[in-house]
Order: C-alpha cells, then sequence, then structure tokens
C-alpha cells in the first residue's frame, strides 16, 4: 500500500483463448495503479507490455473497444463476474469492491473469437427478426414526421438508447449460447441466421419491437413486429427472471417493455383467431 | 451486362446515410466498416443539428444566415457553395431524420424543441436528449439494415481499409481490406469507393474521438495520391472531461441550455465552488463576450479556457489545468430531461454529480476540419448542381470522401451542431452523383478483365502485412511510440502555435517516423492480431501529423483554430477618436493584405519520399465577402464601422 491508501500495483486475472475451439486459460498480468485508471487503460498498459507475473512474455490480450464513453458497446465483457462495459468500469471502484485483484472473462453467450472478442452477429441478426426499423416510404422530402406529445418522446427515448451492447443477454438464463460448430468450417450465412432465428430473441430485441411499435409509422408494421415475437424463439421463451432489467447499463426498462410485448401479442392471438 | 458496385468505406452518418441512398436508388452497395456500423463514432456526439426552422425564421433568421454563421465562424476558409447547398438542405433533412424515428425533444404543444449553440444568436439547433448522434445513427442504421435484409445492401463489418486499388490510368477500381479476425487480406472490386472514414483524433493521442479515429482510412488514400486540405486545422473543443485513456467530450449543449464557465477571483481558491459568492467568481467568458456569452464560437471559448488556466493561473484545480461548468443553477427535472446522457456519463466517469457540484472541464482534440479533397460543382443558382458526378470526388476518379474525413464546410473552425448536419447532407447528396458517375463508365471493375489488377494489389498488401509478422523482436514498442506522437502533436499543433515549436516538432516526428517503421510486435499470430492492425495504423498516422504539422508552420496567420500569437492582430486601444479612426484604418488595411495571401485552402500532396509537399487554392467566397471576424475584440466597434465605410458601394 501506498500512503494515500491506494495499491502500488494490482494483479488482473484474465480468461484467454487463441481461437475458436482452443481450450482457455487463466492468465495474471501484474498493473502498476494509477490514478483515473479503467479497464481499458488496464488493458492498454497490459498491450504494451505482455508479460506475465511470472515473467513469461505472452501474446498482448484482445479486446474490443470503440467510444470509451459507454456508448457504442463495443467493449462489453464480464469484469469480477458482472456483465458490464470495460470503459466505464473504473478501477478504484473495483478494488473497493474487491481489493487487490481484477477478473475478466469474456461473454459467455457468444462464441469467442479471440480472448476477450467475442461473435456478437446474433444480436444484431435478432433486430432483423423483429423488423426494427420503421418501414417508411422514401428519403425524399415529405414533410416532419408526425407531431408527438413530450409524454410520447420521453416514453420512447430511454429505448431508443439501447446500444446492442448485450449485457441483458449474458445475464438471461432463457438466452442459451447457440452452437454452431455442427456446421463446421464453412458456415454459411443462411445457415447461421436460420440457427439464430431458432433460437431467444433476447430483451433488446423484444424492447426494440416494442420501440417500434409504440411508434405512429412504426404501428402500420405492428401485426409483423407481433408475429415474430410470437414465433419459436419468441417472447415465450422469457421465464421473467427479470436478470436483464438488472445488468442494462442505460437502464431501460426491459421488463415494462416485455410485460407489453406480453399483453399486446395475446391481444394479437385473439385477434387473428377472430379474422380468421 | 455487366454488374457495377459501390463501395462505402465508414459506417457512421456520412457512410450510412449514403449506403441508404444509394440503396433506394438502386444501386449495388457495400458498406465496410472496422466496428459494427451500430457502434461507430457518430454515437459520441451529443448535443445537436443545426437547421433554420419556422422559429428561427420568425425571428428574421434564413438560409442565408445560418450560411453566414457558418462562413464568419470558420473565418471564411471554407468554398461557400457547398456550405449554401447544405444549409438549403438543413430543414429537409431534419424532417426526414424526423420521420425516420428519431426522437428528438418535444414542446408541451408536441413540436420539435430547439436550443442554442455556439456562433450563433438563433435556437438552430434540434435535440434528441444529449444523445443526438448516438440517435440519429441509429436510425440511419435501422435503415441501412433494412435494405441488407431485404438483399440491397451487403455489409462487410470488421474489416480495415488497407488502400484504393488504381488501375494504370489512375482510376480507383476498388479497395483491399484486412479481417480483424481472420487475417485475410483481399480485394473488392467496386465501381466507385467513397471513404466515410471520419477524423483523425488519434494522432494527438488523447483526444474526444473514437478508437477508430486514426486517420488510417485517409492517410491510405494520401498515400496512393490523393490531395489532403487545410490539414493544420484542428479543433480543439473547450469542454471536455479530462481523463487517462480518452479526453471525454462535455457537449455545448451544457452551455446552450444555461450552462456557465467560471473560476474563482482567487486563484485556486480552497473553498467548494458552490460556497464562493457571486461576486467572487470570474465569469470570463460572459464578460468578455458580452454578445454571445459562453457560446462564442469554439477556437475563442477555447483559447479563452486555455489562457486562464496556464497564462493567468487561475486553473481550479492546483494538480491540473481545468475550469468549472456549472449547472448548478438549473433545475434538476429540466437538466435531466435535455442533457441526461451526458451528465450521467460525467457522473459515471469522474463519480461526482454535475446537478449538484460543477464540473471540471479543459480543452481536448475533437475534430478535424481540414480532410480528404474533394471537388464540386456550382450551381448557377451558387449552390451545389444536382447530380453531379464531381461533387465531393477527390482527385483520384472514381474515389470519394464524405464527412468528417473530407474538408468541405467548416472552414478554420466548425460551428457547433453543423458536423451531424454536414455528415448526413454529404451521404446523401453524393448519391446521385455516384449514380451518374456509374452510368458512364462503361464497364465493371468485377469484369475479368481487371483480375489481375485485383489479384496484384493483394498481393502486394499481403507481402507488406507478412513482413510485418517477420519481423525481429526488440525494436521500439509502436504503443510507446503513439504517446509519443501523441505529446508531440498536443504540445505543438493545438490550442496556440508557434513556429519554433512545430519546427521542432518536425523533427522529432521524423525521426518517430523513422523509428516507428522498425518497430517490433508483441504478437506474431496470424489470427485477431489487434497488434498488427493497430501498428499499420501508426504508421499511417505519419503522413497526416507531418501534413498538418508543415501546413501549420507555413500559415503565417491566425485563422480559426489555428493561432499563431506572432502574427494576431490586436485591437484598437487608443482613446483618441481621430487616432482610433486611423488604426482602424491600418487595421482593415492589414486584414486585407492578410487574407490576399491567406484565404487560401492548403493542399498538400506526398512527394516520392513519402513527405508531404504544399500547394495553395483560392477559396470561393463569391455568397458572402470575408469580413474581420471581431468577436470580443477591444475595439471591434471602430473596426466594423471604418470596414462599412471601405466598403459601401
Ligand atoms: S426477464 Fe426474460 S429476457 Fe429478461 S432475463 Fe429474464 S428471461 Fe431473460
Ligand atoms: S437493452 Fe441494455 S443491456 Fe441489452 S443490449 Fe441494449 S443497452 Fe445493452
Ligand atoms: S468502448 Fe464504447 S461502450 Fe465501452
Amino acid at each position: 500500500m501506498t500512503t494515500s491508501g491506494k495499491p502500488a500495483s494490482f494483479e488482473v486475472r484474465i480468461l484467454r483463448q487463441d481461437a475458436p475451439g482452443e481450450p482457455s486459460r487463466w492468465e495474471r498480468f501484474r498493473v502498476p495503479y494509477e490514478t483515473d485508471m479503467n479497464v481499458i487503460s488496464v488493458l492498454q498498459k497490459i498491450a504494451a507490455n505482455p508479460r506475465t507475473i511470472d515473467g513469461r512474455d505472452v501474446a498482448p490480450v484482445a479486446w474490443e473497444s470503440n467510444c470509451l464513453e459507454e456508448v457504442c458497446g463495443a467493449c462489453t465483457m464480464v469484469i469480477n463476474g458482472r456483465v458490464r462495459q470495460a470503459c466505464s468500469a473504473l478501477v478504484d471502484q473495483l478494488l473497493a469492491d474487491r481489493p487487490g485483484e481484477i477478473e475478466l472473462r469474456p461473454m459467455s453467450k457468444f462464441p469467442v473469437y479471440r480472448d476477450l472478442v467475442v461473435d456478437r452477429q446474433r444480436l444484431f441478426r435478432s433486430l432483423v427478426r423483429v423488423r426494427a426499423w420503421l418501414p417508411i416510404d422514401d428519403y425524399s422530402d415529405r414533410g416532419p414526421g408526425p407531431r408527438q406529445s413530450q409524454a410520447e418522446q420521453e416514453q420512447a427515448y430511454p429505448l431508443t438508447e439501447c446500444m446492442s451492447c448485450g449485457c441483458c443477454l449474458e445475464a438471461c438464463p432463457q438466452f442459451q449460447k447457440v452452437d454452431l460448430s455442427e456446421y463446421g468450417e464453412g458456415t454459411s450465412d443462411e445457415q447461421r441466421n436460420a440457427a439464430f432465428d431458432r433460437s431467444f430473441l433476447g430483451a433488446h430485441a423484444i424492447s426494440q419491437a416494442m420501440l417500434f411499435n409504440g411508434h405512429p409509422i412504426g404501428k402500420t408494421s405492428a401485426a409483423e413486429r407481433l408475429d415474430a415475437l410470437m414465433a419459436e424463439g419468441g417472447i415465450q421463451v422469457c421465464g421473467n427472471a427479470q436478470n436483464c432489467v438488472a445488468v442494462c447499463p442505460k437502464e431501460i426498462p426491459l421488463t415494462t417493455s416485455i410485460a407489453r410485448a406480453g399483453r399486446a401479442t395475446t391481444i394479437h392471438t385473439i385477434k387473428k383467431f377472430f379474422d380468421h | 451486362m455487366f454488374q457495377q458496385r459501390v463501395l462505402i468505406v465508414g459506417g457512421g452518418l456520412a457512410g450510412l446515410a449514403a449506403s441508404m441512398k444509394l440503396a433506394e436508388l438502386g444501386v449495388q452497395t457495400s458498406v465496410m466498416s472496422l466496428t459494427p456500423v451500430k457502434r461507430s463514432h457518430s454515437v459520441c456526439a451529443q448535443g445537436g443539428i443545426n437547421s433554420v426552422n419556422e422559429l428561427t425564421r420568425q425571428e428574421g433568421d434564413s438560409e442565408w444566415l445560418h450560411l453566414d454563421d457558418t462562413v464568419y465562424g470558420g473565418d471564411f476558409l471554407q468554398h461557400q457553395p457547398p456550405v449554401k447547398e447544405m444549409v438549403d438542405w438543413g430543414p429537409r433533412i431534419i424532417d426526414l431524420m424526423d420521420r425516420l424515428g428519431v426522437p428528438f425533444n418535444r414542446t408541451p404543444e408536441g413540436f420539435r424543441d430547439q436550443r442554442r449553440f455556439g456562433g450563433t444568436l438563433h435556437k438552430r439547433t434540434a435535440f434528441a436528449g444529449a444523445t443526438t448522434g448516438q440517435q440519429l445513427l441509429y436510425a440511419l442504421d435501422e435503415q441501412v439494415r433494412r435494405w441488407q435484409s431485404a438483399g440491397r445492401i451487403a455489409m462487410v463489418e470488421g474489416w480495415d481499409f488497407l488502400g484504393p486499388i488504381l488501375d494504370d490510368q489512375g482510376r480507383c477500381r476498388g479497395a483491399v481490406a484486412q479481417n480483424l479476425i481472420t487475417m485475410e487480406i483481399r480485394p473488392f472490386p467496386a465501381d466507385v469507393v467513397v471513404l466515410a472514414t471520419g477524423g483523425c483524433g488519434l494522432i494527438f493521442g488523447r483526444s474526444t474521438m473514437s478508437m477508430a479515429s486514426t486517420g488510417s482510412a485517409a492517410s491510405r488514400a494520401v498515400q496512393a495520391g490523393a490531395r489532403y486540405a487545410n490539414g493544420e486545422f484542428i479543433q480543439v473543443h473547450p469542454t471536455a472531461i479530462p481523463g487517462a485513456d480518452k479526453l471525454r467530450l462535455m457537449s455545448e449543449s451544457a452551455r446552450g441550455e444555461g450552462g456557465r464557465v467560471w473560476v474563482p477571483r482567487t486563484p485556486q481558491d480552497p473553498r467548494p465552488p458552490r460556497d464562493i459568492p457571486e461576486n467572487e467568481r470570474y465569469y470570463f467568458l460572459e464578460e468578455r463576450y458580452p454578445t454571445y456569452g459562453n457560446l462564442v464560437p469554439r477556437d475563442i471559448a477555447t483559447r479563452e479556457i486555455f489562457d486562464i488556466c496556464v497564462n493567468d493561473g487561475l486553473s481550479v484545480d492546483p494538480e491540473k489545468p481545468c475550469v468549472y461548468l456549472d449547472l448548478t443553477h438549473i433545475p434538476r427535472d429540466e437538466l435531466d430531461r435535455k442533457l441526461g446522457g451526458i451528465l450521467r456519463i460525467y457522473e459515471k466517469f469522474q463519480g461526482v454529480d454535475p446537478r449538484e457540484v460543477p464540473m471540471k472541464i479543459f480543452p481536448a482534440v475533437h475534430y478535424s476540419m481540414g480532410g480528404l479533397w474533394v471537388d464540386y460543382e456550382r450551381s448557377a443558382s451558387g449552390g451545389l448542381a444536382k447530380g453531379s458526378p464531381k461533387t465531393h470526388q477527390t482527385n483520384i476518379p472514381g474515389l470519394y470522401a464524405i464527412g468528417e474525413c473530407d474538408y468541405h464546410y467548416h472552414g478554420a473552425n466548425r460551428l457547433g451542431a453543423n458536423s451531424l448536419l454536414s455528415c448526413i447532407f454529404s451521404g446523401l447528396f453524393v448519391a446521385p452523383g455516384i449514380q451518374s458517375m456509374l452510368g458512364s463508365l462503361s464497364d465493371s471493375a468485377s469484369d475479368a478483365k481487371y483480375d489481375p489488377l485485383m489479384q496484384s494489389a493483394q498481393a502486394d498488401h499481403q507481402k507488406s502485412h507478412d513482413k510485418w509478422l517477420q519481423r525481429d523482436i526488440g525494436g521500439d514498442n509502436p504503443y510507446l511510440i503513439h504517446l509519443e506522437l501523441g505529446q508531440i502533436m498536443t504540445s505543438a499543433a493545438t490550442v496556440v502555435r508557434h513556429n519554433r515549436t512545430i519546427t521542432e516538432a518536425i523533427e522529432k516526428v521524423n525521426e518517430l517516423a523513422e523509428r516507428a517503421k522498425k518497430c517490433s510486435l508483441s504478437d506474431r499470430g496470424n489470427w485477431t492480431n489487434q497488434n498488427v492492425i493497430f501498428t499499420k495504423a501508426l504508421i499511417d498516422m505519419f503522413p497526416l501529423a507531418k501534413a498538418i504539422l508543415h501546413g501549420a508552420l507555413a500559415r503565417d496567420e491566425c485563422r480559426g483554430a489555428h493561432y499563431k500569437p506572432e502574427f494576431d492582430m490586436p485591437g484598437i486601444e487608443s482613446d483618441d477618436p481621430a487616432e482610433r479612426h486611423r488604426q482602424a484604418e491600418e487595421w482593415c488595411t492589414k486584414f486585407e493584405e492578410k487574407n490576399k495571401k491567406w484565404l487560401k485552402t492548403t493542399i498538400a500532396v506526398l512527394d516520392g519520399k513519402g513527405e508531404p509537399s504544399l500547394g495553395y487554392e483560392e477559396v470561393d467566397i463569391s455568397l458572402i465577402p470575408p469580413r474581420p471576424r471581431l468577436y470580443g475584440l477591444v475595439g471591434a466597434e471602430i473596426i466594423e464601422e471604418v470596414w462599412k465605410e471601405q466598403h459601401a458601394h
């Protein structure tokens, strides 16, 4: 300990994997303490000097990041057992919660490419499944969009902040990793999407479906989104465990969206029944 | 029958706007990006997007005044026709984004709300909380996903652009890129390549920019012969949160919503800020610039904050330079509704609630006004000709540039909330021009006759990549070289510039560039090797760094963000009316001489040895003649009076 009560250095344990299909292993690094560090600056320090505690020179750890201010979602990983963004994980706070050591793991619900880098294509595929866009006619000049009340804006805004980070999926007991290994090396996009489309959409996509169904233009295609929510891997998979809402860094009211989606799909089913 | 294709490199606002418009026009389009496009740097833009609107019109605002504010704020260095076209499109672009579902803040009656931004007296800025860039990008991302699912746009995410492919006529026929995961290098034949790759903040080490903003793509185009224009014009944003890995932006909207910048009159007053009484606070921007107050243009606010800390010794923190940006007088619920996003960032990264305690901020590198030189075709009415294939094309036929990586629109200094507009505008506007360019071609880059060209381009890049991996160990560390480069560039080429410092910086950067070429990798594997990708980007930072420094050294004047105290033109100090008049006349004459010499675009090209050589080009000032930029200058009134006398027709 230094006089200020801060450690001179701390240990970082990282679960590493060289490539898909390779075994994973823990490696430990010692990082000198500095003020104002976050997990990104810790990883940068390790990249500049990739030597383990037992003195082995190793390849630098691979990780993803871009914005460094928790708006792009790239740097999501499991830090001290909790899924979150590395850029907003401040070392002082982490060490206060668990002195002396920080543990980093890749998200477990997505296939690892290398170290902390995972393949999150499925997350974006879910957005296609629920048609998370407004079907406007064209990009010509047709005047403003529909007028909206402050209340409507304030209901939509939090949902639009979803940065597709995947925290809600990592935490969800119903969201299981999709195993693509049966397809072998050259999985085609079609095979991959078909596998994704059978699996659970995830809370983020359900919430997006509700966002667009609540929009005056989005309403015109609401039925398609409800159909998607009711298809295989849809909202019925959700066990209402509420883990998702607890970990969302943007504090998106996911369970509210899920509840609304539940009601909307029920009504949709009844309507469909009578329309036949 | 041949199949033509456009390759857009970069999936931020400009790239996505161009892609969706091209898709609508029926053009086959691919979008290449380092990250999933939804994670592009545009998400970091916070404050809003400018356009004239119904309310400002009633105060007498017009597109012409938006043009005037933009060119006056930019110190007249930008060509005016592209700006005119952009501001004319402004209202339509906001309407389109509104139709795309961007949750713009609303008035109680349900209209879009607007706020005021720097460098204007009108509330032109539409906003979606304080995450406007994120919201705009997501709206475009959604549309592109829609086209992708319909098979009309192909996504090439996770690829690094290594360079354009030029045929023996010098026309761009595609690009070579490398996959960030598998490290595969391959050619992407395309009939038009559009760079929409953003700024180059990482050249300065830490900035407000994202990790992808290395400028390497623009640099690779420059190394292939593209011209680089006005590189020395780098915007330093007045208000950022200092951090170890990044200087996080604190949006101008904090001031637009009433935030006040101040320091205690007593240096390093130890009292908590809220205990310091009003009369002991120095609201230096408000005192020095009564008209614009906290909303002076960015270059001016930046210099004042820098000056107050570095020269007046009034930094609020004895350890590091910073000033207070104070929102604590504004009701909490209003702050949450209008600025929630950025206040949360401050709270998360600083652990202090900015609604209760004034924020500590300091300037940071934020935006490149300069960029790839691109052409344009003027229309008869002074805007841009519709559908011209020239507009936004670089000097390499078939290679275009849009968004922050080109040099149009912002001149010597960008006004806040004009960048989101210029990005979306250039993306939408360029699409029909590209379509006509395609129509003028009689073949396609995917024709078999181009196969050898594609293969040899790929082989060249593969060879140089393999060489990197075979490097000896024990050389310099690329990450440490980057750190050094950032320090040199930040001290020599940001807020205040001196020829002596720049000359020294050029020497150091030259030396560093040589060391960088010989640096070693710590990872020599060929799978998700971020070490080699970073090192290549680092190597490519040097040509742009040199262009910035040489441009700054040569330009012996002050203009917008480029400030050399040696060449400053001080105001009028005399009290005697006749003497004041005489001095003002002298001032105006000097001003005209300075414009004659320096109201020119700097154009850098690389010579055979990869060193920049500079040329200059006239600026189109046909719409609004340049006039002195007098924000806060002592004696501004008399200079303005004399200027008007001299320029009355
Ligand atoms: S509420 Fe549903 S989506 Fe959320 S964590 Fe639980 S099961 Fe998953
Ligand atoms: S809903 Fe929240 S946790 Fe889930 S992807 Fe979006 S931002 Fe991340
Ligand atoms: S890097 Fe963008 S969220 Fe962390």
